[in-house]
């Protein structure tokens, strides 16, 4: 499915884009395209074994996957997908 | 509508004429009026930070007429604050955050009564001052900071109306509510040191925090007169250079070891749980690792014993330069590690040290027995080998 990813400036610089058309029928598979895509993203986006981080969020819409089966939650053609990673600055 | 239900009830206090006056433009509105400015009298607020967020949090609050603020920070105010953090001005430089503050809320509002704590918020304090708020704002910069604050309010129930920054982009929420989810919901873990630069790393638009900490200053209004809908629940996301807000939900994770299943029945070490060892924004980390003095390297330097590796980025070496230097930018060191020479005496420099300190280790990391990292940066540079540069 055809579906746009969002990506706060700390990550676009990685991939030139803050926001890329992507293809996938899971978040894994649209986070697996982007990776083959921009390498150097694939690092901040999912750990060695291919799981999210735990201080990387991922919004499928307006909904964080933990809550949707993680990396397993399905995708709709359209659906927007925006990376929230933790900031601290105060 | 949200409503703050765990503040205990409380006799609201009168206002004087002088109240009424200055606060008019509250009175005549029809969600505050009489009883919310007396309600905004009677509150207690705590704000974590006096810089960039906790300035318009001071500001505006005081503005406000909240009746009483805390303020945490054992900071001194110095002159690359003054580009964000509008509480503090140009005659404050070397002064201590809180002497600064007392003196601009005292001219903002007089009637706001202040405390002022001069320590760092640790896991031995921290309950102890937050239990005599109602509401506790985080404004902080570090990780460390952040998890011990979620986890105070959610053991002693107090809202935590939750801001953070970075370069051109912000997150605001309210966490801790009654029945919402807590900072852990949305960040079970914090990103291991050094992954995510500080403000004082990696830069922070001017405006930016005056825009988040306004929207918390308003959440915090909002939880106070039980007005709206609160952010309980939901993230928003600024991006000032999009020029976009939205928000996403939050939900209450089940499996919370703070909020949900309430297996966290005390602070922790947060310093370990977030694996670093400093407090702060800019680390200065040197543990372990080898260190010249910019001395030594500007004599070693000379001699043509070493070659000094800049890690910085390229916009910061127009600003102040190193003599005879590879310029290789932290994030291109990995893929640039072979063309370094492993013969030669390698120094790793940066602004400060903290990003060289990091490139040392990738270079031990990948086999290099002879790198060290520059102590201070270019900052230490410039006091000790060439002051005609200016530090930025």
């Amino acid at each position: 499915m055809p579906a746009t990813l969002f990506l706060p400036a700390i990550l676009a610089k990685l991939a030139d884009a803050k926001q890329l058309e992507v293809t996938g029928a899971t978040v894994g598979e649209l986070v697996a395209d982007v990776s083959a895509r921009y390498p150097a993203l694939e690092p901040r986006l999912r750990d060695a074994s291919g799981e999210p981080y735990p201080y990387v969020t991922f919004y499928l819409n307006d909904e964080d996957i933990r809550f949707h089966g993680g990396f397993a939650a399905t995708v709709n053609d359209g659906d927007e997908l925006t990376v929230v990673p933790a900031i601290a600055g105060g | 509508m949200v409503t703050h239900s765990q503040q205990p009830p409380r006799d609201l206090p009168a206002l004087t004429h002088e109240e009424i006056l200055r606060y008019s433009r509250h009175l005549i509105l029809p969600d505050v009026g009489v009883e919310g400015q007396r309600k905004l009298k009677a509150a207690r607020v705590l704000l974590i930070g006096a810089g960039g967020l906790g300035s318009p949090l001071a500001l505006y609050l005081s503005a406000a007429g909240v009746g009483h603020i805390g303020l945490v920070d054992f900071d001194i105010v110095d002159v690359t604050n003054l580009q964000r953090q509008v509480l503090h001005g140009t005659s404050d430089v070397g002064t201590s955050k809180l002497v600064s503050a007392r003196k601009r809320i005292a001219e903002v509002n007089p009637h706001v009564e202040l405390t002022t704590y001069d320590v760092p918020l640790t896991s031995e304090n921290a309950l102890g001052i937050f239990k005599d708020y109602d509401i506790v704002v985080d404004g902080t910069d570090n990780f460390p900071t952040r998890y011990l604050v979620n986890d105070a309010c959610v053991l002693l129930g107090i809202p935590n109306v939750y801001g953070s920054i970075y370069r051109f982009e912000g997150q605001s929420s309210v966490f801790a509510t009654k029945d919402g989810p807590c900072y852990r919901c949305l960040y079970p873990e914090p990103p291991p040191p050094g992954l995510v630069p500080s403000c004082a790393e990696g830069g922070v638009l001017g405006v930016l925090p005056g825009l988040v900490g306004t929207l918390q200053a308003t959440e915090t209004i909002k939880l106070i007169l039980g007005i709206g809908e609160s952010l309980a629940g939901r993230l928003l996301l600024i991006d000032t250079l999009g020029a976009t807000f939205r928000t996403v939900k939050v939900r209450k994770d089940p499996n919370c070891p703070a909020c949900g299943t309430r297996t966290l029945t005390t602070l922790i070490d947060y310093e370990q749980f977030c694996g670093s060892p400093h407090v702060g924004g800019d680390p200065k980390v040197s543990f372990n690792i080898p260190e010249i003095t910019p001395i030594d390297a500007a004599a070693r330097l000379a001699k043509g014993e070493i070659d000094i590796i800049d890690v910085r980025e390229p916009h910061e070496l127009e600003i102040a330069q190193y003599p005879k230097v590879t310029a290789v930018p932290l994030g291109l060191l990995a893929a640039q590690i072979a063309a370094l020479p492993r013969d030669r005496d390698l120094v790793l420099a940066c602004r400060t040290g903290a990003r060289s300190a990091k490139a040392v280790q990738q270079l031990q990391a990948a086999g290099f027995t002879r790198v060290w990292n520059l102590a201070g940066g270019i900052h230490r540079w410039i006091d000790e080998v060439d002051p005609t540069q200016p530090k930025y």
